[in-house]
């Protein structure tokens, strides 16, 4: 293999960390207020509910599945929490809370498994809609706030490190052990290349579906309440749009959508990354109005890396015949 | 001639799918340190008998005796736990996890009883003395997608004796294997008999069969029509058994000679790392035999010829006409056409039927008046016409979906799908791969038909009966460079094969 080839090669490979690396230089250059431990804390802090969610949607896109119901899973949370569970202890609360989230993402997981002809796409886009409306129904479309016990969760730190950071880090590191260390993270990597081969192999393939979904329900009640204990109030739009940062982060982050290939390593980069692009606009006084188109263009990016990855790396790969 | 204990007998085994009698009475005994060879052309039974005997059917009659005792496995691993393990033709491995991973993913060791963690050093302690066993000198953290063909063979059979099988079913293993890891295969084959571990092996490579198995059971339409021990077999005796009658000759006589009137001309092809400065004339009526090794780049001529993988140098003719450059519609335009060696990932639209199929190419041809809707009536006239030319053996070409085809019926509906343009120049990469007697001679007997017509055809084979039982020429393709060409009068299979081994003569010119 040539020098440049490899080069190429090792870009590919690594093209979430490049793409932070530049970033940060870019925003670095441009602001000298950026490259501050008390603005990275800030960033993290910020990143942590948008991490926490891609962490658990890694899970679903790891089987080739997807997950659009994020988002107004974590509004459905964050509402009853508000509305119901007002004058519970946070040590009740939050656990019951948790529990909503994985009992949402079972009835997803439920639907995928059963029937198995639909795409998940269609069946949480359903599943989004009827969320988000039983959410709507539920507050009235008001604003709802969550008691002062958990508004100052929101300012409590630990060592210096913010509470969402430690939720954050406690997910990852759950995260990663299940994905590398335990049969049940090992059979999703099998499930997601070849279900068919999986089941011969004798791995009970609807279960591994069905525990994915509900992972990605429990992190999105994670991240709703990571996310409400920092602004203490929710409106209707609480969650609305979730999915695309939270499905763009863990891609970013190389993970496929076409399933068997990434993990949660690269989607906390790939959380962070979008957060930081957003803190360095607001930093360097960029035009509100250019946030989305931004943000558009990494998504797109993205996308694009994972789609032509394989291709191109099939294509380097590619068998030398002759010795030239 | 080893006497093992008898470990499997199977006694009147049948089998119907939807009323349909597809295994009448079948009986085989197997014994340990013994190889079974189980032969028959597609459709005969042998993929419902190992299918039954590796617990994905169950049996309709019969009875199964594994070590004397009643065997009804009730799925895959139910099999795999009374020792009995399946090796599928299409190979059952994760490319993105390890070699070890792939060997204990349905069952993982734990490091605690009670945690579900993954005991990481015992799987790779066991995967190491597994791999010892195959002779695969890979680290057991090794990505399944670094490994080639060969080497996830023997991954799969570590995989079988990981569980302890005692009994390994090997359905078509050498498919997609070079000679080299043939040949290791057999080695690690003939190793497991010796310890006593029975195999059944499945496949179409006569010859092979006749080398490594101990008994030989012939299929015929779900009939036992045959078995007995090596010694008594012949490939001819094979044949004809599992024909039905006596071929007498392999390939059917060629009707034509070959013409003089150049129909492809090539000059001078080069592409960095693949082919280099190939030059050859094909004429109308002939058929130009490609020989060579795997990885010789005869693929990979085919493919850039046909415009699909790009070239750096070199000019192409066709009919005596330049091409501007090399692409898919730029050589389907000037009569070309190419039959892939990959039919079912890139030769044919699986769950489209074969009419479908058929059209593909030709549907802009079909176009009529301004608004370029398809002539359907014609369409479906002409696509019956080459259907039946070809004698694709199917009762309605419209709903007959090409997935439910076999293997022979679908190379004839590639066939098909470019007769319907009436090309020229026929490149046909490994037309007869995987496909049985029967359906190989009368692709055989296509290929004749088209070189009468007067088109002219190019012929990649590793198959070196058939390229001398089908050729006019032969050449020889050495690491991407033609090292010789030979005459049909003076073929002589272990020259032409000397000649494809030897490298002493690449970057010499073609005598």
């Amino acid at each position: 293999m040539t020098g440049g080839r490899r080069v190429a090669l090792m870009a590919l490979k690594n093209a979430p960390a490049i793409a932070f690396a530049v970033v940060l230089v870019v925003f670095a250059l441009l602001s000298d207020r950026f490259l501050t431990v008390a603005n990275f804390t800030n960033i993290v802090t910020q990143a942590s509910h948008v991490a926490i969610m891609a962490i658990g949607m890694t899970f679903v896109l790891l089987t080739a599945g997807i997950d659009l119901s994020v988002g107004a899973v974590m509004y459905v949370c964050v509402a009853v929490l508000a509305l119901l569970f007002g004058d519970l202890p946070v040590l009740v609360a939050f656990p019951l809370v948790a529990l909503l989230g994985l009992a949402l993402g079972a009835v997803n997981g439920f639907f995928v498994v059963q029937l198995r002809g639909l795409h998940p796409f269609i069946i949480t886009l359903a599943t989004l809609f009827i969320l988000r409306g039983i959410a709507l129904w539920m507050t009235d479309t008001r604003m709802v706030f969550v008691a002062e016990p958990i508004m100052s969760l929101g300012r409590t730190s630990y060592l210096g490190v913010p509470w969402a950071i430690w939720m954050f880090a406690g997910v990852f590191l759950s995260a990663w052990i299940v994905l590398r260390q335990t049969p049940f993270g090992r059979q999703i990597y099998a499930v997601g290349q070849d279900p068919a081969a999986a089941a011969k192999a004798g791995i009970d393939v609807p279960r591994v579906l069905f525990a994915v979904y509900c992972i990605c329900g429990l992190c999105a009640a994670l991240g709703g309440l990571v996310s409400i204990a920092q602004v203490a109030a929710a409106s209707s739009t609480f969650g609305f749009q979730k999915e695309f940062p939270v499905i763009a982060a863990a891609v970013l982050g190389g993970t496929s959508l076409f399933g068997g290939r990434g993990g949660v390593v690269g989607t906390i980069f790939g959380a962070i990354l979008i957060q930081t692009v957003e803190n360095g606009l607001v930093m360097t006084n960029a035009n509100p109005y250019l946030y989305p188109l931004v943000t558009s263009a990494i998504i797109f990016f993205a996308v694009l890396v994972d789609s032509q990855r394989s291709r191109i790396l099939d294509a380097m790969n590619r068998r030398k015949i002759r010795v030239e | 001639m080893r006497h093992g204990r008898e470990i499997l007998r199977v006694e009147g085994l049948s089998k119907s799918f939807f009323g349909v009698r597809v295994l009448h009475g079948i009986d085989l005994v197997l014994r340990e340190g013994e190889t079974l060879g189980l032969v028959g052309e597609n459709g005969s039974g042998k993929s419902t008998t190992m299918n039954i005997l590796g617990g994905i059917h169950p049996p309709e009659a019969g009875s199964l005796m594994l070590d004397g005792k009643p065997y009804r496995p009730a799925g895959p691993r139910d099999a795999l736990r009374a020792g009995l393990a399946f090796i599928h033709q299409e190979l059952n491995l994760f490319e993105n996890l390890s070699i070890e991973e792939n060997i204990f993913v349905s069952d993982f060791p734990r490091r605690f009883a009670k945690l579900p963690l993954i005991d990481r050093r015992r799987i790779g302690e066991r995967t190491r003395e597994l791999l010892a066993m195959v002779d695969l000198p890979h680290p057991p953290s090794t990505p399944v997608s670094r490994l080639s063909q060969g080497e996830r063979q023997l991954v799969e059979i570590a995989k079988a004796l990981s569980s302890d099988a005692r009994i390994i079913l090997f359905d078509e293993p050498t498919t997609s294997l070079t000679r080299r890891e043939t040949e290791k295969l057999f080695e690690i084959m003939a190793r497991l008999e010796g310890q006593g571990i029975a195999l059944i092996y499945i496949s179409h490579i006569l010859g092979d069969v006749l080398r490594v198995c101990d008994q030989i059971a012939v299929l015929r339409d779900g009939h036992l029509v045959g078995s007995g021990p090596r010694a008594e077999m012949t490939v001819e005796r094979l044949i004809s058994m599992m024909v039905g009658r006596r071929i007498d000759s392999l390939f059917p006589p060629r009707t034509t000679a070959a013409g003089s009137e150049p129909a492809l001309e090539v000059e001078g092809v080069s592409q960095p790392g693949v082919v280099h400065e190939v030059s050859f004339t094909l004429h109308r009526g002939e058929v130009l035999g490609v020989a060579g090794l795997m990885g010789a780049g005869r693929s990979e001529l085919a493919r850039i010829l046909f415009g699909l993988d790009p070239h750096e140098r070199g000019t192409v003719r066709v009919g005596g006409v330049t091409l501007e450059e090399l692409s898919p519609e730029v050589c389907m335009r000037h009569g070309m056409a190419f039959l892939t060696e990959d039919r079912r990932g890139e030769g044919l639209l699986m769950e489209a039927s074969i009419a479908d199929n058929a059209a593909l190419p030709s549907l802009r041809d079909y176009a009529t008046g301004r608004t370029g809707w398809i002539d359907a009536g014609r369409l479906r006239t002409d696509v019956t016409e080459v259907a039946e030319r070809v004698r694709i053996n199917a009762t309605d070409y419209a709903s007959m979906l090409v997935k439910n085809l076999s293997g022979g019926n679908q190379q004839k509906v590639v066939i098909a799908k470019w007769l319907l343009r009436r090309p020229e120049v026929f490149i046909l990469d490994e037309p007869t791969r995987g496909i049985d007697v029967g359906a190989k001679y009368e692709v055989y007997k296509i290929v004749d038909q088209l070189v009468a017509d007067g088109a002219a055809v190019l012929f990649i084979s590793s198959e070196m009966e058939e390229l001398i039982g089908m050729c006019d020429r032969i050449m020889v393709m050495n690491r991407g460079e033609i090292t010789k060409i030979h005459h049909r009068d003076a073929f002589d299979s272990e020259h032409i094969l000397e000649t494809a081994m030897r490298t002493d003569l690449v970057g010499q010119a073609v005598p």
